[in-house]
């Protein structure tokens, strides 16, 4: 008998495991769908998405500038000496241009975002549910859903692709910064290369995956901070906890939604 | 009074993993009036008001709002009725992103279709009212405790609700600022006719504007009633608590509290039937409260109180006694007195007050209209208590009237 009850408890551990993962991805589906919904509902909360835009958008123009620069600049050596192997050089554009614009762009401005703004939503809104704020909101008959999420929804959705075009452009420029001023490729060869390699379908993966991208940080991030009261811990451990959870969980989905958007779009 | 309770708990139950918090609470709540929730810390007191406006649905048990459970509520329905709603919450719970001036307008903001110079009318007003100056770009963090709960009181009220719940409106508030809290939600109550839920720790401050009072512990309600009976309540449970928060003296004023007062009367009344020592009692109510809440502000209105009282404090002997009898009334007990030495008592009175501090207060206006009642009476041998009250309470005429 112990023997069959010490089989079966790791396989009901996992089935509850499962089973709490499951109503965990469909609540935040729904949470999302809700947010989604009532960024339209009218009267537009036009300067909360303002505010939104500048916080995630504007506030991360130079991390990404910066991260994007060196993507670039590493990918132009790396590609330089990779190419010099087989004596192309000359294709040094595209081996920077094509990956920065496909998955390096998407992916590391997610991360990125994560780290400077999602970290931010989720401990904001985590401490607004432990002082009361949200319960507050609701008091007022105010849809904190409407209120907190579906700004920072719209706010992520216009801001993730314009960031990551962002971090595309200033990353063919580190690479030119390497290729051609480094180590001498020509420049009219390295942006003539950029441009006859890269074509439409290229972009729009890219911009594709910066919108999944969106919807992916800012629902995990939002969802962690709004149901930190459903924790075990309570308080500033609560709050601490969704920030960690919101950060890692939202850094792992995204690169297995990257795999697995790659794998459909190529 | 209806006789249909306007909110119902109808053996509520409320667990939070192993710890039952509400255990059966059958509560009332008339249209109305104001109710106030006592009992020790930790009781549950606030998970009950929480269970009142939807925050937390019961685990056992309904709540019924016009003899309908919420529960069976449709969407629009309970939204209707939350607008009706107003809480405040006992941390605040004030939006740590938005200014001073911009929590109060968010409720007006973004549920009401007022035009702009509107909101800030109301809000202005609100504010001016609660005594908050110069503090409308400031930011909760930048806020004392008791002005964040004046933030909050004012956040609560600012959309004229019809029932307003408050989960400890005054704690951590001065005496004179707590008095103009309580004296602010028995002025709106009277004036709007509002229905208030107060959880509330400040006896016996609270029953002088509380209509019914309900006591919770371990889980149930053990008490409920009129200010009055529950004074008078014969269960150990409920005497024990009032006694142990009540202090001797009333946190205003200074003078001695109600229940010492009281005490003190029956003294005096059995001194003349076993001795037939002569006392009198005065009592002094200022007559315009009210209005000079309206005009001068709460804080202003209760800080003349507070110097009126000092006022009383300073004329009397040291054998004399005078208490808080009611909001606006105190009363004087004057030993070894009859009624002609009572009268002249008051004349003295009368006469120094052209000199007292009472209109020193920060929000002095022109156009008030300061007046107090006196009725004087002298207690017999065969005279009961409460009709000597009586009597004092009919006889009261004009004693002192200031015009500025």
């Amino acid at each position: 008998m112990d023997f069959l009850v010490t089989l079966k408890s790791p396989i009901s551990a996992l089935g509850q495991q499962t089973i709490t993962i499951i109503r965990d991805l469909g609540r935040i589906f729904l949470f999302f769908c809700e947010g989604f919904v009532l960024i339209f509902t009218l009267p537009l909360q036009i300067s909360k998405f303002k505010q939104q835009i500048y916080f995630i958008g504007m506030k991360s123009v130079f991390v990404i500038c910066l991260t994007g620069a060196f993507t670039g600049m590493v990918l132009g050596l790396q590609g330089y000496y990779a190419l010099l192997r087989v004596g192309s050089t000359g294709y040094l554009g595209a081996a920077v241009a094509i990956p920065l614009i496909r998955e390096m762009g998407p992916v590391l401005t997610a991360i990125m975002v994560i780290a400077r703004g999602g970290s931010a939503m989720a401990a904001e809104i985590g401490i607004m549910r432990v002082s009361e704020q949200i319960d507050a909101l609701e008091t007022m008959d105010i849809n904190p859903i409407r209120f907190l999420i579906s700004p920072r929804i719209a706010a992520a959705l216009v801001c993730f692709p314009m960031l990551t075009a962002l971090f595309d452009v200033v990353g063919i420029f580190g690479g030119y910064l390497t290729g051609s001023v480094l180590l001498g490729v020509n420049p009219s060869l390295y942006f003539s290369r950029v441009e006859s390699s890269v074509n439409m379908e290229d972009i729009t993966e890219g911009f594709i995956k910066a919108i999944v991208f969106a919807v992916v940080v800012v629902t995990i991030c939002c969802f962690q901070g709004y149901y930190t009261h459903m924790r075990t811990e309570f308080g500033a451990k609560g709050v601490s906890l969704s920030t960690t959870r919101a950060v890692v969980f939202s850094c792992v989905v995204i690169l297995i939604v990257d795999y697995v958007l790659t794998s459909f779009l190529l | 009074m209806s006789t249909q309770p306007l909110i119902e708990l109808n053996n509520t139950v409320k667990r939070f993993g192993e710890n039952t918090v509400l255990n059966g609470v059958n509560l009332s709540i008339f249209r109305g009036e104001i109710t106030s929730i006592i009992g020790k810390s930790g009781v549950g007191k606030s998970v009950l008001l929480k269970h009142i406006i939807g925050l937390f649905e019961p685990d056992g048990g309904e709540v019924l709002y016009e003899g309908k459970p919420l529960s069976s509520m449709k969407r629009a329905e309970k939204k209707a009725l939350k607008r009706k709603f107003s809480y405040m919450f006992q941390e605040s719970a004030l939006f740590d992103f938005l200014s001073v001036f911009e929590n109060i307008a968010l409720p007006l903001q973004e549920t009401t279709s007022y035009p702009e110079a509107e909101i800030h009318r109301r809000v202005r007003d609100k504010m001016h009212q609660l005594d908050l100056h110069k503090v409308d770009g400031k930011y909760p963090s930048q806020l004392s405790g008791g002005m964040k709960k004046r933030v909050a009181l004012a956040r609560a009220l600012v959309t004229d609700p019809e029932i307003v719940l408050f989960d400890e409106p005054t704690t951590g508030l001065d005496p004179i600022r707590k008095s103009a809290v309580h004296s602010m939600i028995s002025d709106y109550q009277k004036r709007f006719g509002f229905t208030g839920i107060i959880v509330s720790h400040e006896i016996p401050d609270i029953f002088f504007i509380s209509q019914r009072v309900a006591m919770i512990d371990a889980g149930r309600i053990v008490f409920e009633g009129t200010p009055e009976e529950i004074q008078k309540a014969s269960d150990p449970v409920v005497q024990n608590f009032i006694q142990g928060l009540e202090s001797p003296h009333d946190d205003l004023t200074g003078v001695a509290s109600q229940s010492l007062g009281q005490k003190r009367l029956q003294q005096e009344m059995s001194r003349l039937q076993r001795h037939e020592i002569p006392f009198s009692i005065v009592l002094l109510s200022i007559d315009n409260l009210e209005d000079i809440d309206r005009i001068a502000g709460h804080v202003a209105c209760q800080t003349m109180l507070k110097n009126f009282a000092n006022h009383v404090k300073q004329n009397i002997y040291i054998t004399d006694t005078c208490f808080r009898y009611d909001m606006n009334k105190i009363l004087v007990i004057l030993p070894d007195t009859n009624s002609s030495q009572a009268k002249l008592f008051c004349e003295k009175l009368s006469r120094n007050m052209e000199n007292a501090a009472v209109f020193e207060t920060p929000d002095f206006t022109s156009g008030l209209c300061y007046s107090v009642r006196a009725g004087i009476a002298q207690a017999k041998k065969d005279s009961q208590l409460q009709s000597l009250l009586e009597n004092a309470e009919a006889r009261q005429q004009l004693f002192y009237e200031c015009r500025i």
